[in-house]
């Protein structure tokens, strides 16, 4: 089989697989991954987030070239870590989301492919999920679906804004990570039966999480503000950046970190800037143009509730932040997390956190210049920007990254 | 009162302030990992000085951040604290320096507080310092008095630690002055700082040089003064800043008593990762010593028993010197395996007068060399032959299993495997620059925590919980220890998880094994380094099968020279006799080539018998003095044409534009779109060191690929010439060659221009034009480029843009196409004269000297046809891939390996920039497309190291293996 001469010789997954298979899930935003889940589950897959997170690193080493980014290393190494341990592996699939572009991050499903041939798991189908379509899958992602988990993840950065505005505050400790415990029960819940997909059902459960939250007792100390950004899953995932987020809070930090959707509006903004300069199709561009027209809305929602219903401040409207970029890194730098990884910084900054970490995989590409080459031109233009860039890979030790973040949480202590 | 402690990786540094900041006690004490200890000492020294009184406590320091966790005692960041003492004690600062034992820091502190700490990439220059005294065989002391003699500097490599030691050693094989390199030793370590740190902020102003290395060595200080242009101060008390900040910053208040109880009852938490132990008792350590007795050749005696013949084998490595004399019989009967001191030379002279003392009348039938310093001592000495080190270590391992098909040798600075099917080597793996100098790392570290080697593997064979230490370059490893320590560690579970990651790395970093099968059932396991035993153990363990460590297994390479020489089977030997052995002379002049624009630098062995040998040379022009011949070298040629595109005086200005990166190719397209309409546009020329050091200070990130940071010297050198306009767009797509998903560039090849602007200032004080553009859509460039250029020149008229546009595509295709021709041309060339043909692959930038490091001068003189990937590429029409086939430049190396594979003359080469994270998914293509018909695939990692000795090895053992298997056929 030929498509688009690319070989296919490797299992595809098929409609009859949809029944008995169980689809693996890797992990990354815990709160996005449960509730995405459960929006799978209701289409009728069955499906489970990976768990397993001691001696990933190692498996992954063994089956990816060592010079890979680390994300590939991870991200293959706990799935090929949860296939050894078990029993049967006949029934499974894997599931993995593809960004596409010149970044070397889109071959990892073909790193994934090649490690589970290596591995002997040669016989287990991966189902690719990216913006330029599906490959040959028995898996449908139709506008319904795409819809639908385009809710968890509007759900997702919610949970997770007034989850890192309180967690740092809280009077009763563990007191916020329950109530988002609670919470996502009974949002997931709600996605299992298909409900809270509409605009106005959407509305009510964005007020019930911004109540729930404003009720968190909280005390009002003066706490260092450190935003996160970064390359896509070392941002997210707890598991590449070494619990970054707790460790922030556990030094006496309050964090931001810039929720998925700019992703995945940053997805959909690249083939017009692309167009513009390299010319190209109007059709797609107008598919795109429609999709962002729907987030606006729906992201508008978002952001009045949290205004309404909470005594906190809300994030910026993407049409807003796609912006901030300008004048430092041009629309153009489309590759990895390219732009949008310089206009969050500047979002950041604008909104009170000048102390940022700037997380990547260690010798990332795109970062080179969207990240580290960036530093210098915003600290002309924000003389308070505070920015530390740290790397991460499997031998970067800990105590070195602490100790570097430690040095920007000081500095950011001195302007309190 | 206030106490400081700064703990750092490897001192100890205390100081009591009275109330009214005066010094009250201080102590400077290397800790040598027993922080514990020491730490109990120092305070109960000060409590007898002082007594015990209340003190405001704080520990700073990167050893002391989980100590003062696990105690509740403040922590200040040491950064910060240097920060805190310098503005009290030295106001009006403008930039500290400040290196430690292995951390390296930029503090600017007027002007907007920044502060810069070396990046995970270039660890260690304490540490670093402490290696290279190590390497030279002399103390820090001593390291910083020859240096004040120097009389010239080297260039050694200045991002990492590894890095250097690769380009000091061969300088040391090929005799250069200690003094010349203990001064560039400083040089070095002056460019990382400031090449890594300042990146692209200036240092001048007030500088205060604080921290061990730069308080005790003037030189490293006069070698930052020189480099900055100014005089920096190094105050009293320069190595207790950090401690003194933490005292300052001091909150807490506990008894010294306190202090010491608490730090008396800390049990660390012992919660580091570990393996399984490497033996679990006594008799399994006794059963494999038994075992591993087993391989072994006699030793007999050098004397009247037996009257020969004898055959000679010495290799000389990159840090000892090995010799072996065998008999008819192939037992040996003389050897030596000593450290070479840096002279490989004089320490030879002395083995062989040893060796004719013994047996004067001693009749040797055949001498041969191998090893890095091969050809000198071959020279030096009139051996009768020499070959590659791979080649002797294939001929030893045969003898002890005549079936070998895998063969790892790991010694003081290398990893060597081959992998052998038929009796012949059929792949090679050396490690990377990165990952190199294993043996000797295990020796450094052994010292660094005040063992012998030999005890410290001894210590780590019966430890319970060996560290897991990760498998990547030893300059990481530093920092693993330390978090191992800072865990609770103790030095048994440190020696056994130390041996266990060479053994690591050797397994997944160099020959990247993921499955153990595919080495074969026949391992021969070699090198100095197997002799320790957890290194030896822990490999099978993590192979799953026993292997063979012969009892020479530090002396293979020269008992395969020996039975090399032996298989010469010549009636006497040429080499020096006892007599003139005894009156061998040997004298060394260092001096710079100046017979092209490379400069290389040259070491002239002269020897009293006439004989000279120069060594340091990348072509064969300064031994032959006649300029290479290099008509079958497509690189040459490439570097001709675009050398040929002058600049031409037009009506309009002149232009300049970075020859770097995509640039390489795309000259002509540019250089004839821009001439047409009337600029005169210039480039910046092929690079050179100087013109990579211009620019160096603006690079933003230390991990990007060489041929990016390159750039930077590009554009300032432009600068400096005056040029107002410079062009150099940006591209994230190249032209669609048709053999590709899609034709892309890599994401540092498309924003470059980008990163220049945003990181050289001096670009916005020019007309730099960096808007983007796509050539692989002409009718939608056409319309683009039209504002864009009128940037130049307002007064352009679309309609001649439009003819220049039309020019410059055809100038491009005509580029290539002629490109092919010539290496169409070349290849019936080296087929007529049964020439073998290596397709030297990388990206168009790797025909840059500097960036390929005279590589393709290289394969030529060994008298082979070099051509480029490019030349080949649409020999074969898009294929199938297993990876992701979309970015232009790398499609073409898969097709070339495709077209490789099945041509019996043709090899191929492929270059890879450390650092360029494409290639790690190109190589295992290209890789696999070769294997798939049984061709060899060779890969050499460049980076900054001007060293060719492991490239020049490499090559040889290609060459060497390929001769083989042509005779083998011929039979």
């Amino acid at each position: 089989m030929k498509r688009n001469n690319k070989v296919i010789d490797y299992p595809v997954f098929t409609k009859e697989m949809v029944k008995d298979y169980t689809i693996l899930i890797p992990s990354m935003l815990d709160v996005h991954m449960k509730l995405m889940k459960e929006v799978l589950v209701q289409a009728g897959y069955k499906c489970k987030v990976c768990d397993n997170f001691e001696g990933v690193a190692q498996v992954g080493l063994k089956y990816v070239h060592n010079d890979t980014c680390y994300p590939a290393t991870l991200v293959i190494g706990q799935f090929i870590d949860a296939l050894e341990h078990m029993e049967d592996t006949s029934k499974v699939a894997l599931i993995l989301t593809q960004t596409g572009g010149g970044c070397r991050a889109s071959n990892y499903i073909y790193l994934l492919r090649k490690a589970l041939k290596k591995a002997g798991f040669g016989h287990v189908p991966v189902i690719s999920v990216s913006m330029q379509g599906l490959e040959h899958s028995g898996f449908k992602l139709d506008l319904k679906m795409a819809t639908k988990l385009g809710v968890a993840v509007f759900y997702g950065d919610l949970i997770m804004y007034l989850y890192n505005k309180t967690r740092s505050y809280e009077i009763t400790k563990g007191s916020a990570e329950e109530l988002v415990n609670k919470i996502t029960k009974v949002l997931a819940e709600k996605l299992k039966n298909g409900s809270g997909i509409g605009a106005r059902e959407m509305s009510k459960n964005y007020r019930y999480i911004c109540e729930e939250f404003n009720k968190l007792p909280i005390t009002n100390e003066k706490k260092v503000k450190v935003g996160v950004v970064g390359e896509i899953y070392v941002k997210y995932a707890s598991l590449a950046n070494n619990n970054l987020e707790t460790f922030l809070v556990e030094q006496g930090c309050e964090v931001n970190v810039p929720g998925l959707l700019g992703f995945v509006y940053y997805s959909l903004y690249v083939p017009q800037y692309d167009k513009e300069i390299y010319g190209g199709s109007t059709i797609k561009n107008l598919i795109y143009k429609g999709l962002i027209k729907y987030l606006e809305k729906r992201e508008k929602l978002m952001i009045k509730a949290i205004e309404k219903y909470t005594s906190f401040t809300p994030m910026m409207p993407f049409k807003h932040t796609v912006n901030l970029s300008n004048g430092i890194l041009s629309h153009a730098v489309k590759m990895g997390e390219g732009f949008l990884l310089t206009a969050e910084m500047v979002e950041l900054i604008q909104t009170g956190y000048e102390n940022i970490v700037c997380a990547q995989p260690f010798g990332c590409l795109p970062n080179h210049i969207c990240g580290k080459g960036v530093m210098k031109e915003l600290k002309d233009k924000y003389p308070l920007a505070n920015i530390v860039a740290i790397d991460y890979d499997p031998s970067q030790t800990k105590v070195n990254q602490e100790n570097r973040i430690k040095l920007m949480i000081a500095v950011g202590k001195e302007k309190l | 009162m206030r106490l400081g402690l700064d703990i750092g990786s490897t001192t100890i540094k205390a100081i009591v302030f009275d109330d009214n900041t005066n010094i009250k006690y201080d102590i400077y004490k290397r800790h040598y990992s027993h922080i514990k200890e020491n730490l109990l000492e120092i305070l109960k020294d000060i409590k007898n000085k002082l007594g015990d009184s209340e003190l405001h406590v704080a520990i700073s320091g990167s050893a002391g951040m989980g100590l003062c966790e696990d105690l509740g005692i403040d922590f200040v960041q040491e950064v910060y604290a240097t920060r805190v003492a310098v503005n009290k004690f030295i106001p009006g600062t403008d930039c500290v320096i400040e290196l430690g034992g292995e951390d390296a820091k930029i503090l600017f502190l007027s002007n907007g507080l920044e502060v810069r700490m070396n990046g995970s990439c270039a660890g260690g220059t304490g540490a670093f310092i402490d290696q290279m005294s190590t390497l030279l065989n002399i103390s820090i002391e001593d390291l910083n008095d020859i240096a004040k003699e120097h009389g010239k500097i080297y260039n050694i490599a200045s991002r990492c630690g590894v890095f250097a030691k690769t380009d000091i050693q061969p300088l040391l094989n090929q005799g250069a002055d200690k003094k010349d390199i203990a001064a560039s030793i400083f040089k070095a370590v002056v460019n990382q700082t400031i090449g890594g740190l300042a990146q692209g902020r200036d240092i001048q102003g007030k500088i205060v040089y604080l921290g061990g290395p730069l308080t005790f060595m003037s030189e490293l200080q006069k070698s930052f003064d020189e480099t900055l242009k100014c005089k920096g101060i190094c105050p009293p008390n320069s190595l207790y800043y950090v401690a003194m900040g933490a005292a300052l910053s001091a909150n807490g208040e506990m008894t010294i008593d306190d202090l010491i109880y608490k730090i008396e009852h800390h049990e660390s938490k012992g919660h580091y990762k570990s393996l399984s132990p490497l033996f679990n008792n006594e008799e399994e350590l006794k059963e494999f010593r038994e075992r591993h007795a087993k391989a072994y050749v006699n030793t007999l005696p050098l004397d009247d028993s037996y009257n020969g013949p004898f055959y000679l084998g010495i290799d000389s490595g990159s840090t000892t010197i090995k010799v072996c004399l065998i008999d008819e019989d192939l037992n040996i009967r003389f050897t030596k395996y000593l450290p070479n001191k840096g002279n490989p030379v004089v320490m030879l002279k002395d083995i062989l007068t040893e060796m004719y003392d013994l047996k004067p009348d001693l009749l040797i039938k055949g001498a041969a060399s191998t090893g890095y310093g091969e050809d000198l001592i071959k020279n030096a000495f009139q051996l009768d032959g020499g070959l590659v080190e791979t080649m002797a270590h294939l001929e030893a391992a045969k003898h002890f299993q005549k079936d070998v098909d895998f063969i790892i040798d790991i010694g003081g600075q290398d990893i060597k495997c081959f992998k052998v099917e038929h009796g012949i080597t059929t792949n090679i793996f050396l490690n990377e620059a990165c990952s190199s100098g294993c043996g000797s790392f295990l020796q450094t570290f052994a010292n660094a925590l005040g063992y012998d080697v030999s005890e410290f593997a001894r210590i780590g064979l019966l430890a319970k919980k060996p560290v897991d230490l990760g498998s990547r370059c030893t300059v990481f490893m530093n920092s693993s220890v330390k978090q191992a320590q800072k865990d609770g560690a103790t030095i048994d579970n440190i020696s056994a998880g130390l041996a266990m990651s060479v053994v690591k790395n050797a397994l997944y970093k160099v020959i990247r094994v993921t499955s153990t099968a595919k080495l074969g059932d026949h391992i021969v396991v070699q090198g100095g380094t197997f002799y320790n035993e957890a290194v030896l153990r822990s490999f099978e363990q993590m192979l799953g099968k026993e292997v063979i460590r012969p009892n020479i297994a530090g002396l293979m390479g020269a008992y395969g020279a020996a039975l090399y020489a032996k298989d010469l089977e010549l009636e006497k030997s040429n080499i020096l006799s006892a007599e003139e052995i005894k009156n061998f002379e040997h004298k060394i002049i260092n001096t710079k080539c100046g017979l092209c624009n490379n400069h290389c630098d040259l070491s002239i062995n002269v020897f009293n018998n006439k004989n000279r040998y120069i060594s340091g040379n990348r072509c064969e022009r300064p031994l032959t003095k006649k300029a290479q011949d290099n008509s079958l070298n497509l690189y040459e040629y490439i570097r001709q044409k675009i050398a040929s595109y002058e600049p031409v005086h037009g009506k309009r200005a002149k232009i300049g534009i970075p020859l770097c990166l995509n640039m390489y190719e795309l000259y002509p397209f540019w250089f004839t779109l821009l001439t047409e309409l009337g600029f005169e546009v210039h480039n910046s020329g092929f690079s050179n060191e100087k013109l990579y050091s211009s620019g160096q200070h603006t690079i933003p990130s230390d991990t990007e690929c060489f041929p990016a940071k390159l750039a930077h010297g590009h554009i300032e050198k432009l600068l400096n010439e005056g040029y107002t306009n410079i062009f150099y767009p940006g591209m994230s797509y190249n032209i669609d060659e048709k053999i590709s998903d899609n034709h892309y560039n890599c994401p540092v090849v498309a924003y470059y221009p980008e990163q220049l602007h945003n990181n050289v200032m001096r670009l916005q004080d020019v007309n730099y034009v960096f808007d983007y553009v796509g050539i692989h859509n002409e009718p939608y460039f056409k319309k683009r480029i039209v504002p864009i250029l009128r940037k130049f020149d307002s007064t352009l008229k679309k309609k001649d843009i439009l003819n220049a546009v039309d020019k410059a595509y055809a100038e491009y295709s005509s580029y290539l196409s002629d490109i092919r021709r010539k290496g169409e041309e070349i290849i019936e060339e080296a087929e007529k004269s049964g020439k073998r043909i290596v397709v030297l692959c990388g990206r168009p930038y790797h025909v840059d000297p500097l960036i390929n490091h005279g590589i393709d001068k290289l394969i030529a003189g060994f008298d082979k046809a070099v051509i480029t990937e490019s030349s080949l590429s649409n020999r074969v029409e898009k294929l199938p891939r297993h990876v992701l086939n979309q970015w232009t430049y790398h499609a073409r190396l898969y097709n070339a390996a495709n077209y490789v594979s099945t041509k019996k003359n043709m090899e191929l080469v492929q270059l890879v920039s450390f650092g360029c994270g494409l290639d790690a998914i190109t190589t295992d293509e290209v890789k696999e497309i070769l294997e798939a018909k049984n061709k060899i695939y060779t890969q050499i990692k460049i980076d900054e190291i001007t060293n060719l000795g492991a490239v020049k090895i490499r090559l040889r053992s290609l060459f060497a293996a390929l001769e083989k298997e042509d005779k083998n056929e011929k039979k």
